[in-house]
């Protein structure tokens, strides 16, 4: 019996020395729209039903146990059947059900009206990022774990929004229908915000859809909720939303940024200027199968230092990742990048830890393989 | 059915022990001795799946990656998910059925002890090539004990085709242990035993039995269609051939919902003989108990997209099965209610079967409501996915099936070795689990409510503190079945000498027999009035 003090010791120490952000939350978020809230008010009074009922039974039960024992002298009774109490604690349960049901249909057809948005955008999931494209504006881009490694591996103190904070997040208006068209470009994901009250699959092949009125501005964090390989605790949802003007300010400056990186692709660019481009592209990119010194993780990940891929002709370097490798984990990512980052990731593979090939491949190339491949 | 017997060698037969050595148990059609296997195969099982766990939690601890990386992690919690359900659970329940349904109902054997020896055997096979995949090139499964397409198949290490035999052998295995048990609980009752008579642990294995008879086709339909997609090329579950990643859910969920049906009733049918022998009192309400667990089990074939709300069913499918999920509350709770009012007025005593049994009322109803709150929908988009469903089902497989075995093993161990256990040790090792389980599972509520999804090994700070009190119970509980073995085996090793019914109020033919149970029983079947 000795140990236990000492592991309650252990455990008052541990929580002690935890660090301050660590809370001790134990409900569900109200979260930040009307949705959300009569989520939360349904889950509240289920739980206090259930509790109600728990108190109950249980009470009989305790009750039961303490009073009717041996030790006490007491004599068994003999009842085993009555018919009467049978039928009441079938139908009123089944009353309670019916109570429980009509606000719960409510919400759920409320959620399922995803009819006059305002913005649509189509959420796509990848292994393990999340790209959103504003549906009629020409802005897409990629949303990926902005944590440093140095965090998650321990050598460096984890920040206030450690595993949920990303590069780019998902910028919405206040006050606006937000419509979602959630898929997948590889396995099931699953874009979840707490504060939303949305989670949806993203189902490879399908579009499903969702939607949100966010009321006031602010950042709202989640995650993948379905389990999407190796790195699926590691893909955030970060979903900031903005005054309708900053929205519209965000907007222009985003399609600004888009339209100057396809000026990037006309630049000649230099062997060290693509290699510096490509390191940051790498470890954003391919960093977390390839691993961050190119070793991988064969077999279902391949080394790239070394690799005959990476050090044989350009071109098939090239289209290996511009297509991917059918029927494994290797995504195509022709579609996923910018010819800028396309030429400079490649060069940066075949100029990196031992590889010492030397040549470059230029943006150009890379525009001239798409274009080949639209004709 | 008394053809069976052959009586021109009954009087030869008679003295003839188990045979002596190895071959004994390879050869066996015994159903003591196949029981006897079933229920130490399942407990290796629970402690190898248990050790996972004990990874997964390490790892857990605290935030960051410590102890494993997050591939070898995801190995983890789809090994400990498989071998907890097909190695531990399952297997246990169908050694308790082996040992004690022909002794409940007067039959002499099971009615089929060759088909009983080999579906037996299939599973260390089974197991062993299970396991043998963590040591492949590429891991062991990675993708969940639900294994959803396409990360199942297109993105899946090439161990999953060991995977998909091991599935197979286990399916095989467990549909000739139910039809074994259908045609020994239909064909070898002792005259006067009516299906109504019938204690309730041999109408919740019959019931049990047509379940699985009826999903694990299925399920070996899911893994064939899988094994046809990543090597024939099919595309079922790939939408780029005209398939769909969802119809493996469909079909999955239609296994897997009965599934975990087939894990707790036999639970239930072995509390409702425990709680009446130690309120000294009959069971309440008998034959509602009966249509109650047949309503449980149809309903069970008609909720399985519940696990799938938040895949883009259409409205109509989501409320017919939020409706129907809701339904399966009534028979539970009458079940709830029976045992309860069994207890009331009793003259109870608390021996350590009556613990468990009592905790597993209690815990089980706990689970029962979180899936009270799963099955509203709406809300369901909020739990689905986090650790709220983990806790959820741990309570109710954990306190549920796990402690149900643990008060059948401590209520008939004096029947299968003569001995009585150690009451003091049988109660420590009870309050440890009962403490270990609720430390581990209820604060995964909180953190599931809070916001964190399941089957991730790496999370936010705010989730920190309930880990690792998660953690150190779960540590606890590990530890504590450690304590199971040592009572198992100063049970088998000696002890006071058990007699034929140990305890007072127990009722059923198998405490008419001796104990320990001779090697032959009711080779002349009893009278039953």
């Amino acid at each position: 019996m000795s140990r236990h003090p000492r592991v309650w010791m252990g455990l008052l120490l541990c929580l002690a020395f935890s660090t301050a952000e660590a809370s001790w939350t134990v409900n569900m978020t109200p979260g930040a729209t009307e949705v959300s809230r009569t989520v939360f008010d349904l889950h509240m009074t289920i739980f206090w039903i259930c509790v109600v009922i728990g108190v109950i039974v249980f009470g009989a039960m305790f009750w039961s146990m303490f009073i009717h024992r041996r030790s006490t002298g007491q004599v068994p009774a003999n009842f085993h059947e009555s018919t009467t109490v049978e039928i009441l604690w079938t139908v009123v349960p089944l009353l309670i059900l019916v109570l429980m049901a009509i606000p719960a249909t409510k919400t759920l057809i409320d959620i399922y009206d995803t009819s006059e948005s305002d913005v649509d955008i189509q959420i796509t999931g990848y292994q393990w990022k999340w790209h959103y494209k504003y549906l009629g504006q020409d802005v897409e881009f990629f949303s990926n774990l902005a944590t440093p490694s140095e965090q998650i591996h321990n050598q460096a103190d984890k920040g206030e929004h450690y595993l949920l904070e990303v590069d780019q997040p998902l910028v919405v208006p206040v006050g606006a229908k937000i419509r979602f068209l959630i898929t997948s470009a590889d396995v099931i994901h699953a874009w979840w915000v707490p504060a939303l009250a949305v989670k949806k699959d993203a189902i490879p092949g399908f579009i499903n859809e969702s939607w949100t009125r966010i009321e006031q501005p602010g950042i709202y964090r989640g995650q993948c909720a379905e389990l999407c390989g190796k790195d699926h605790g590691f893909m955030p949802i970060v979903v900031e939303a903005k005054s309708k003007t900053d929205y519209e300010d965000w907007l222009a400056e985003k399609k600004a940024e888009t339209a100057k990186l396809k000026e990037l692709t006309k630049k000649d660019w230099t062997l060290e200027e693509l290699v510096a481009r490509g390191d940051k592209i790498y470890h954003t990119t391919c960093a977390s199968c390839h691993q961050p010194e190119g070793q991988g993780l064969p077999p279902m990940f391949p080394a790239l230092d070394g690799s005959k891929i990476a050090t044989g002709p350009k071109e098939n370097h090239l289209s290996t990742v511009f297509h991917g490798v059918p029927g494994t984990a290797m995504a195509a990512f022709g579609k996923q990048l910018s010819e800028v980052d396309i030429a400079a990731v490649v060069t940066y593979e075949r100029n990196a830890w031992g590889n010492k090939v030397g040549d470059m491949v230029t943006p150009k190339e890379v525009l001239e393989l798409k274009q080949a491949e639209e004709q | 059915m008394s053809a069976v017997i052959d009586h021109g060698h009954a009087g030869h037969d008679h003295h003839h022990g188990p045979a002596k050595g190895l071959m004994r148990w390879v050869l066996t059609t015994n159903h003591k001795d196949i029981g006897t296997m079933y229920l130490w195969f399942s407990f290796a099982m629970f402690l190898l799946g248990g050790s996972f766990a004990m990874v997964i939690r390490a790892e857990l601890f605290q935030p960051g990656l410590q102890i494993v990386q997050p591939e070898f992690f995801n190995q983890m919690t789809t090994m400990h998910g498989l071998i907890m359900v097909f190695g531990a659970v399952m297997p246990a329940f169908v050694g308790l059925a082996n040992w004690m349904v022909p002794l409940m109902i007067g039959a002499p054997d099971m009615a089929l002890p060759r088909m009983n020896n080999f579906s037996f055997w299939l599973l260390p096979a089974a197991f062993a090539l299970l396991v043998s995949t963590l040591f492949m090139p590429g891991g062991g499964p990675n993708f969940g004990w639900t294994f959803y397409a396409p990360l199942s198949t297109t993105y899946a290490p090439e161990s999953v085709t060991f995977f998909i035999f091991a599935i197979h052998l286990m399916g095989v295995s467990s549909i000739m242990g139910a039809i074994n048990v259908i045609a020994t609980i239909l064909n070898l009752r002792a005259p006067g035993m009516t299906l109504m008579k019938m204690p309730l642990f041999v109408w919740t294995w019959l019931i049990t039995a047509f379940l699985l008879i009826a999903v694990m086709p299925v399920l070996a339909g899911v893994v064939t269609m899988m094994l046809m997609d990543i090597h024939f090329g099919t595309s079922f579950f790939s939408a780029a051939g005209g398939g769909d990643p969802v119809l493996f859910q469909h079909v999955f969920w239609f296994f897997g919902h009965p599934e975990v049906y087939i894990m707790i009733l036999p639970a239930f049918g072995a509390v409702s003989s425990i709680i009446p022998a130690f309120a000294r009192k009959p069971l309440f309400g008998y034959t509602s108990m009966v249509y109650a667990t047949a309503s449980i089990a149809f309903l069970s074939f008609i909720v399985w997209a519940h696990h799938m709300f938040t895949v883009g069913i259409p409205l109509t499918g989501e409320l017919f099965f939020m409706y129907a999920t809701m339904l399966i509350a009534v028979p539970t709770g009458v079940k709830v209610f029976n045992w309860a009012s069994t207890m009331w007025q009793g003259s109870m005593t608390f021996e350590t079967p009556m613990l468990f049994a009592v905790a597993f009322v209690i815990l089980f109803t706990i689970g029962g409501f979180s899936g009270l709150m799963l099955a509203i929908a709406p809300a369901d988009f909020q739990y689905h996915d986090t650790y709220f469903v983990v806790a959820h089902f741990h309570y109710v497989l954990v306190p549920g099936a796990i402690f149900g075995i643990f008060a059948s093993a401590y209520f008939w161990l004096p029947k299968w070795t003569g001995h009585m256990y150690d009451e003091t040790l049988g109660k420590l090792h009870f309050w440890m689990s009962f403490i270990g389980m609720n430390m581990a599972f209820f604060p995964m509520h909180f953190v599931g409510l809070a916001g964190m999804p399941r089957r991730i090994p790496d999370y936010n700070l705010m989730f920190a503190n309930f880990n690792m009190i998660s953690s150190i119970g779960a540590f606890m509980f590990g530890a504590t079945q450690l304590l199971f073995l040592f009572i198992v085996i100063k049970c088998i090793r000696g002890g006071k000498p058990a007699p034929a019914k140990p305890w007072d109020g127990a009722d059923g033919l198998e405490w008419t027999i001796p104990s320990p149970a001779p090697y032959h029983t009711f080779s002349t079947p009893p009278e039953v009035k």
